[in-house]
């Protein structure tokens, strides 16, 4: 199984370098990201709001899938919850949301068009004796053999990184069993969210990289909305999000003008 | 022997799996016998209640712990005796206690309620009681150390993924450095453990704190506690449950109820004054303290003046004013239940470090006027457990420094007011400047007409 998955990886790999312009990945990003790869886990360096934010997003995903049933009533309140159940994390970057889902007991398979950082992610996973399925891939290629196989599927913070948002959506669509959920947090699509994100968080405060957001691949959430119901996929949630820049912590709230959350589940 | 060498310096990890389900590391190079996510420095009152609480919690079920005590397993058997240390434990530790059902035990063996709290001071005769909003509702229980000790000790039994080790002692702590994230403990026995977590409960002079190069801050109040079992003189149908404290220039003296009969005095004054009572001859210690709870002391008439009218004032517009506390006279005492212990005040500034925790007398030290150490200590058990709780349930790893951090951060919130209210009682209450001792008297009865004032301070010592 391994050795075919490698294979497959080894097959995206040069499929991709031969026709990147075929998927939704964005080659500027995947350069951005390179520069990133050697501090992705140090928890208060670049990615310090990526960190913090696994507060928010892991009992998002977690009481998400309680909520929808697929948590087995024995599995609840003990440390694996999510025990037995398949979880894509699409743009899974070094991991940082990867391993904790991991910790609570789901197969984890976390896939990214940047083979530098997927290194960064086995790395730290092996270190930390977790069992999580790395591979380098787009989720197009992805999709093509891995038809209805996960239980939920994770795109967080990615989707602001990619363009063509409709066909990445419907390929993450293809990979969720029916009734299963995918979770997604992005970056809203508003005036608010331009100043805060790229000129605060970006050259005032220095919190990330400059250069990380553009504002143009930015989405409105009754968009995102609109092309998650063209793929099948009902919403069942949204959340506003604030980041205390203070205190680094991530807060759910009622207004989604700048960070917002979605919960959705694709009908059969 | 090269072979070794060469092997330490690769540092091979092995790794095995037991049931499926544990994950042990060895690491060979440095000769780890066994490999713990939590350990436990210290098997104090504290340091047992949170390994249990730990070991009871279902989400932290597969986490293997380990508790070390330096001292011997002392096999429990209900003494005739009362033991002459005591706390007081309020609402919200006895909620603890009952949440691991070490309670049970205690009732089953003896504990008294205490149902009102008299406070009142000796240069100017004002005071203030204190009662639970809803009656019978008891402000707190007195139960001696070692039979919380015992209870918790038994629990702890019962919980199959916590091991304790006695007569264990720790030669030194290896905190984790900026890359590694595992603890490492030499035994002095040569045993070698490594954990994802320390948690430092090892009392006042922590070790644990030490290692962690924590900003300390403590001062000796030059006072020592002097306790003892005393008998009381009983009048026909006196039910002993009322706390009694008296603010003398020495310190404050008080008398907490244990049965009708009985009850244990906890006596702060200076070092020179406890070492002479310490040497009297029983009927002289008493007579001492009957003239430190009854006697009168040299006053300011312009005090006493100012304490009257103020109390006819409250009178007249009908306030709650201050009934002339009677305290029980004491006849005896139980035979050498004398002793004395000294007193000071701590903080940590730092209660987290990297893979570290520190609870209890190990992170803060107050003055025991108020009656409230081992509760602090006690909320912080109860935050612990929630915040490693919150972690695991969220995939975080124990020592994420995240999720301690909320525990650091609710703790001192909660404990350093604290500790700067019973601090500032303390200084308030030893002076003997006339203005000064004026200005608290009538602070003390102006608080004792201020019902929500009052309501508030109850609700603030419970939790």
């Amino acid at each position: 199984m391994t050795k075919f998955l490698r294979k497959c990886s080894n097959f995206t790999f040069i499929h991709l370098r031969l026709q990147s312009h075929s998927t939704t990945i964005d080659q500027q990003e995947i350069e951005q990201f390179k520069k990133l790869a050697k501090e992705w886990w140090h928890e208060f360096g670049s990615n310090k709001p990526l960190h913090s934010m696994n507060k928010l997003r892991v009992p998002f995903v977690r009481d998400g899938l309680i909520n929808e049933g697929v948590v087995h009533e024995q599995n609840l309140k003990t440390s694996t919850p999510l025990k037995n159940l398949s979880i894509l994390d699409v743009g899974c970057g070094g991991g940082i949301l990867s391993e904790p889902l991991c910790r609570l007991g789901a197969n984890v398979t976390g896939i990214d068009a940047n083979p530098g950082i997927i290194d960064v992610a086995k790395k730290h996973a092996e270190k930390n004796h977790l069992n999580i399925n790395y591979l380098f891939s787009s989720i197009e290629d992805h999709s093509k053999c891995h038809f209805e196989k996960y239980d939920s599927i994770v795109a967080s913070e990615i989707l602001e990184h990619v363009t063509e948002k409709e066909k990445f959506l419907s390929a993450c669509s293809a990979c969720l069993k029916p009734l299963g959920s995918i979770f997604i947090t992005t970056i809203n699509n508003t005036a608010l969210a331009s100043f805060l994100s790229i000129f605060v968080a970006e050259t005032v405060l220095e919190l990330v990289p400059k250069g990380i957001h553009q504002p143009d691949k930015f989405i409105e959430p009754y968009r995102l909305q609109r092309m998650l119901e063209d793929c099948n996929l009902k919403t069942k949630v949204i959340h506003g999000m604030f980041y205390n820049v203070f205190t680094n912590n991530w807060h759910l709230c009622s207004n989604n003008s700048v960070n917002y959350c979605i919960h959705a589940v694709k009908i059969c | 022997m090269l072979n070794n060498q060469i092997l330490n310096k690769k540092g091979v990890c092995l790794l095995w799996k037991i049931k499926g389900k544990f994950h042990f590391q060895r690491f060979l190079s440095q000769n780890i016998d066994r490999h713990y996510d939590i350990i436990i420095a210290g098997g104090g009152m504290v340091g047992t209640t949170l390994a249990c609480t730990l070991g009871k919690n279902s989400i932290l079920k597969n986490k293997k712990i380990l508790l070390l005590e330096a001292g011997k397993e002392k096999p429990w058997t209900l003494p005739e005796k009362y033991n002459n240390r005591v706390v007081s434990v309020n609402p919200g530790s006895q909620k603890l206690l009952s949440s691991i059902n070490a309670w049970n035990f205690i009732e089953k063996n003896r504990v008294a309620t205490v149902k009102q709290l008299q406070v009142w001071e000796a240069l100017s005769d004002a005071s203030i009681t204190f009662e639970q909003p809803k009656n019978n509702e008891p402000i707190s229980y007195i139960v001696e150390n070692d039979l919380i000790l015992a209870a918790v000790a038994e629990q702890a039994q019962s919980c199959p993924n916590l091991e304790i080790q006695y007569e264990a002692k720790v030669k030194n702590y290896q905190l984790p450095d900026f890359n590694a994230d595992i603890t490492q403990l030499k035994m002095e026995n040569g045993q070698n453990f490594s954990c994802n977590l320390l948690l430092g409960c090892d009392g006042v002079n922590s070790t644990v704190r030490k290692c962690m190069h924590a900003n300390y801050i403590s001062w000796n109040y030059g006072q020592m506690g002097v306790v003892a079992t005393l008998q009381l003189d009983q009048q026909p149908g006196f039910k002993n449950d009322v706390a009694w404290q008296r603010f003398l220039p020495n310190g404050p003296v008080a008398l907490l109820p244990l049965t009708d009969e009985l009850s244990s005095l906890v006596w702060s004054t200076t070092i020179q004054q406890a070492k002479e009572l310490l040497e009297l001859p029983e009927e002289r210690f008493v007579e001492q303290l009957n003239k430190a709870i009854g006697g009168t002391f040299k006053k300011s008439s312009l005090v006493s003046q100012a304490i009257n009218s103020f109390d006819n004032l409250l009178r007249a517009l009908n306030c709650p004013s201050t009934n002339q506390a009677t305290a029980p006279t004491i006849c005896g005492m139980e035979t050498n239940s004398r002793a004395a212990f000294p007193l000071g005040f701590g903080h940590s500034s730092q209660y987290i470090g990297k893979g570290v925790v520190l609870v209890g007398d190990a992170a803060h030290r107050i003055h025991p006027l108020a009656g409230q150490g081992v509760n602090l200590g006690f909320g912080d058990v109860n935050c612990l457990n929630e915040v490693l709780t919150k972690a695991v349930y969220s995939g975080g790893g124990l020592n994420d420094l995240s999720y301690l951090k909320e525990y650091e951060s609710e703790r001192q919130k909660h404990n350093l007011p604290m500790m700067i209210a019973v601090e500032g009682l303390h200084r308030l209450t030893t002076t003997t400047l006339a203005p000064i001792v004026l200005l608290r008297g009538l602070g003390l009865q102006f608080s004792n007409a201020l019902v929500p004032l009052k309501k508030y301070l109850i609700s603030q010592a419970s939790i």
